[in-house]
């Protein structure tokens, strides 16, 4: 077998691996979707009167937040056909990262809202508003700006667990180069592409999402830096 | 089949992948500690290669997947003549991707030291290794360790990737019962549990202690 790296080689899967990236960037937005739709359930669960429900959602998320992503997905994905539930692996890998990631920004919301200071809701009460004007035009869009740095970061984060679904048989990325790969028996050049390729994607993503942090912030007249 | 006799049946092996995910845990930890510290401290140096190699070091372990940096040191460094065994190829990768986020917070806690502090240490003419070693980097552990411990059990949990290049670790047995009997609840059930077990009441407490322990030693926090 020729060793180092052949560049012919990586022309030719190059297509296959454009197509594959494309399927990622789909898996890790319907992700990120549901996981932000999730945290929003998960934050309902924390700021409810109740007690009860709190503690249980608590433990909840504390459960999901400590354990690992990769023995979630086979969870999702080998038990609920036992279940009569079969899903496809799409529906199962999007449903389990929802579900993991929806727990870290059910954190981030609740971080946010808390960073809103007290005067804010006390001033509020005070001049009458309801509760749903008191969220809509003052505590949310002071909150919104807090939780962008922390929304962000989880969107790249569920970008670089992606790859996660390959053990299901997703078709993203990883998926692809390791089929490749096998195929051709030759690891170097999909392996190393799939990390060119996330570099590409993740650094200007986080870049991006700096440069809108910066700018909410103007908006709001709170510099930092 | 009962979820007793499962466990009498598999609890053994179970266990055994369990040793071996705590083994992967303890060795990654101490590889991320070393390198969070090294490359934290040369992303704060003056000269600019230095500084340089650190920040690019952090933003490509940072920027890229972690399953695809195991895969990598696993299947592609034999390529290049370096041929890792499974459980080293998974500490290595963990250790370096792991490294890089904690050399952010290491960079992050050894701003957060006062100014004061470098100038008292500076006017009393410290010399700027002992500057480090005997006035910042002390004062650093209340400041790093609450971001630290998070990032550890993001590691605990990560060491399950080190199953998907054949180490047998929880994951892994976990996988291969699956496999043979389809118990797919009792096995994988257990397994997030045991996660959940050594995370909530082995590791966050230990990590707990250690912080009331460093803001203890700098008089802080009189718990």
């Amino acid at each position: 077998m020729e060793m180092g790296w052949r560049w012919d080689f990586a022309y030719e899967i190059l297509p296959q691996m454009l197509v594959a990236t494309f399927n990622t960037i789909v898996a890790a937005g319907v992700g990120y979707v549901i996981a932000l739709v999730v945290g929003l359930f998960f934050l309902l669960g924390q700021r409810t009167p109740s007690k009860i429900i709190n503690i249980i959602n608590r433990e909840i998320v504390e459960f999901i937040r400590s354990t690992p992503l990769l023995i979630q997905l086979f969870f999702v994905y080998f038990v609920l056909p036992q279940f009569g539930i079969t899903l496809s692996a799409w529906v199962c890998g999007m449903i389990t990262i929802g579900l993991h990631f929806g727990t870290y920004l059910s954190e981030v919301y609740r971080g946010a809202l808390e960073g809103v200071s007290k005067a804010q809701w006390e001033a509020c009460r005070a001049l009458n508003f309801s509760t749903i004007y008191t969220y809509r035009r003052i505590v949310l869009p002071q909150a919104f700006p807090i939780a962008i740095p922390g929304m962000g970061n989880y969107l790249v984060g569920i970008f670089k667990d992606t790859p996660l679904l390959s053990t299901i048989g997703v078709a993203e990325l990883f998926h692809a180069a390791t089929a490749v790969g096998g195929y051709h028996y030759r690891y170097l050049e999909p392996y190393t592409m799939v990390g060119v390729i996330f570099l590409i994607l993740s650094i200007p993503a986080a870049m991006g999402i700096r440069k809108l942090e910066k700018k909410v912030n103007l908006a709001q007249g709170k510099i930092k830096n | 089949m009962g979820y007793i006799e499962f466990l009498s049946e598999h609890g053994a092996t179970l266990l055994l992948g369990t040793v071996m995910t705590l083994k992967v845990l303890a060795c990654s930890i101490i590889l991320y500690v070393i390198i969070s510290m090294i490359f934290g401290l040369m992303r704060l140096s003056k000269n600019p290669i230095i500084q340089g190699t650190a920040t690019v070091y952090i933003e490509f372990f940072r920027g890229t997947s972690l399953l695809v940096q195991l895969f990598w040191v696993y299947y592609v460094l034999p390529f290049f003549g370096i041929s890792l065994e499974a459980f080293t190829a998974g500490v290595v990768a963990l250790g370096l991707n792991f490294g890089a986020y904690g050399a952010e917070i290491v960079r992050g806690g050894i701003l957060a030291v006062p100014k004061g502090q470098w100038e008292a240490a500076f006017s009393l003419n410290f010399s700027p290794v002992k500057r480090m070693k005997n006035i910042i980097i002390p004062q650093i552990f209340p400041i790093i360790l609450p971001p630290a411990a998070n990032l550890t059990v993001e590691l605990l949990k990560a060491t399950a990737l080190v199953a998907l290049v054949t180490v047998v670790d929880l994951t892994f047995e976990a996988r291969q019962i699956n496999s043979i009997t389809w118990l797919s609840v009792q096995c994988f059930g257990t397994a997030l549990l045991i996660y959940y077990f050594i995370s909530r009441f082995i590791l966050v407490p230990f990590l707990r202690w250690l912080e009331v322990l460093a803001s203890r030693k700098i008089g802080k926090g009189g718990i």
